[in-house]
């Protein structure tokens, strides 16, 4: 298990190298730098400017500031972030953990729904409730985030039930401990809908064919046969296994959802990686 | 192995094909026809009549649009006149334009032509100009980016998947190394990056052409993927083999042999893959670095819609991009299932 584990972190190392240089290649083909703007200015003389440039090593081509900056990052050393003055470690820290509270929150959003939604989608196939809630995952599917993100916008501009925008209210370093919490919980509801009802339609068609199948499994005639009652059979022998797969697609809808949440945190202004 | 037409045939049959490959028709043809059907041009401003809602169509011995007034233009309320309104006319006259490029008319499917009048079926937005007119516009953009994008995509991909399905060996290990690192790359962060580093080199009128490459070059990977796997079947056949032993190049085989028995999956993937390419420009207009103004997309004009102004005085008419979004995915997304079960039958929904 730990030589797996290790040989797929290694398989890890060149994809992320390659990821990386990509990038700098990019930004390196796009014009301008973070210098850019101070050049503009008059009152900096080229001199300053000459010198930073020596400092940061703009002058040389892309793959030298690449194997620089690879240096600095496996040593530690993430570098200064010239537009908010601050750390970029520090900076991608206080983010991170906005944006991550965010994607959990939208997962546990898109599961709560989906899964109740899909069993009982099984449980009644065919009957109107069916209908409606492929119907439903559809229109789901079909709704691009940002869109659904301003119409969030427009209910908590019109309604006032929801803030607009950040991630905690001006007087939140005045609230208790169980103030706080709430106070990030009211923010975190329209953008957690937002980014969560995306990924609700595709789970909850998984979770009613597995459901399906369960249904149909031996072991649950056997529990049937045993003379169980059928809300025992139903919630324990078949829920159970229908559950299953949907665990392993865990990471990767995760990992969706933390690429995803930037149009979402742009529109509903939310202070996360976005 | 049915062919192309049969397909089409069945699929219309079907209620919900029909509905949705109609819808599409529709869509498609009013995004060909902009000039005729929309009354005003792109940017035609009025900006004595910023935010106007939504007019109202009466009837008074013949089709007439209401009339109104500005109230208190620091919260653009407006006002309707009572029993004042102007004509409508059908097919009246309106500005000039060549239809389809080559017939010069001015002649438009509903229009105001009283200068007094403003005839606003979806109201108009900051600068004045009418919105349903720039949906329709927009539309274009918004259809044709899916259409040219996703042909570029699956001949792409086609070949990419073909060829190293068709060679196997090193060709396909090496292609394969190359769209699993494609596809593990996020797509959003990669269309913005790409974008920044193509931007400098094209003029803001070719936007268009920037954004399909964009997404093409993101898109082709998956598909590449599945035909390499599709090919790889093929590649045992009889009939292959047949062919090779003739003398046939790859490319001809490829072409004549590998290319009909995957034409069916190709179609279904394409038409449930172009919403993601109505969708990714709509994003990337929205971020305001796709179409840029004047010009108009749906993802533009929902981005202007983004304003705490618009919020909180209720225009809410500025949100139907979002709506036409909504529908033409829709559309895309039922008319590929439908679409499926018609030439794949056995992958039926249990």
């Amino acid at each position: 298990m730990i030589a797996y584990l290790f040989r797929r972190f290694l398989a890890l190392i060149p994809l992320l190298l390659g990821i990386t240089g990509l990038v700098f290649l990019l930004m390196s083909l796009a014009p301008g730098d973070f210098l850019t703007p101070v050049r503009a200015q008059r009152d900096v003389s080229r001199e300053v400017i000459q010198s930073i440039e020596q400092q940061f090593g703009l002058n040389q081509p892309w793959y030298v500031q690449y194997v620089k900056w690879l240096g600095n990052v496996v040593t530690g050393n993430l570098g200064h972030s010239w537009a908010f003055k601050m750390p970029v470690v520090d900076l991608i820290g206080q983010r991170l953990l906005a944006t991550f509270l965010l994607s959990v929150s939208a997962l546990v959003v898109a599961w709560g729904i989906a899964i109740p939604l899909g069993v009982l989608a099984a449980m009644y196939k065919d009957s109107i409730f069916d209908r409606i809630s492929a119907f439903l995952a559809y229109a789901a599917l079909s709704l691009p985030e940002f869109f659904l993100a301003l119409l969030f916008m427009f209910l908590a501009a019109q309604s006032g039930w929801f803030p607009m925008g950040g991630a905690t209210s001006i007087e939140y370093e005045f609230m208790g401990a169980g103030g706080k919490i709430l106070d990030r919980a009211h923010h975190l509801v329209l953008p957690a809908l937002a980014l969560g009802i995306g990924s609700v339609a595709s789970i909850m068609r998984i979770m009613r064919a597995n459901f399906l199948d369960a249904i149909r499994a031996d072991y649950v005639k056997t529990a049937r046969a045993k003379g169980l009652r059928e809300r025992r059979v139903m919630f324990v022998h078949a829920l159970r296994n229908a559950i299953n797969p949907l665990i392993s697609a865990f990471g990767f809808a995760f990992s969706g959802l933390l690429s995803g949440a930037l149009i979402v945190e742009i529109v509903l202004q939310y202070p996360g990686l976005g | 192995m049915t062919s192309l037409g049969n397909i089409f045939k069945t699929t219309f049959r079907r209620p919900l094909g029909a509905f949705s490959g109609g819808l599409l028709l529709l869509l498609y043809l009013s995004a060909i026809f902009a000039e005729l059907i929309a009354p005003a041009p792109t940017n035609a401003q009025d900006l004595e009549r910023t935010y106007h809602p939504p007019t109202k169509i009466v009837w008074d011995g013949g089709l007439r649009v209401q009339a109104y007034e500005l109230v208190d233009p620091s919260a653009a309320s407006y006002a309707a006149i009572e029993g004042e309104s102007y004509p409508l006319r059908f097919m009246g006259h309106g500005f000039e334009y060549r239809l389809l490029g080559l017939f010069k008319t001015d002649r438009h499917l509903l229009v105001c032509d009283d200068p007094k009048g403003a005839f606003y079926l979806l109201g108009s937005d900051s600068t004045g100009r009418d919105v349903f007119s720039r949906l329709v516009f927009g539309s274009r953009v918004s259809l044709f980016i899916g259409l040219l994008g996703i042909t570029i995509t699956m001949v792409r991909g086609f070949l990419v998947g073909g060829l190293s399905g068709y060679f196997g060996g090193r060709t396909d290990f090496v292609a394969m190394r190359i769209v699993e690192f494609m596809m593990a790359v996020p797509g959003l962060y990669l269309l913005l990056a790409l974008r920044a580093a193509l931007a400098p080199h094209f003029a803001s009128d070719q936007m268009f052409f920037v954004i399909v490459i964009i997404l093409a070059f993101i898109g082709w990977a998956g598909t590449a993927r599945i035909l390499r796997g599709m090919a790889l079947s093929i590649r045992q056949q009889a009939f292959v083999m047949a062919a090779e032993s003739m003398g046939q190049g790859p490319l001809t085989i490829l072409r004549k042999h590998v290319l009909p028995n995957l034409l069916s999956y190709l179609l279904v993937a394409a038409t449930l893959s172009i919403p993601g390419y109505v969708l990714g420009e709509a994003a990337l207009s929205f971020l305001g670095l796709g179409i840029q103004e004047p010009s108009a997309s749906w993802g533009l004009m929902l981005s202007e819609a983004q304003n705490v102004k618009v919020f909180y005085l209720n225009f809410w008419w500025l949100l139907s991009p979002g709506l036409a979004i909504f529908l033409t995915v829709i559309a895309y997304n039922v008319f590929g299932d439908v679409l499926r079960d018609v030439v794949d039958p056995r992958s039926q929904k249990r």
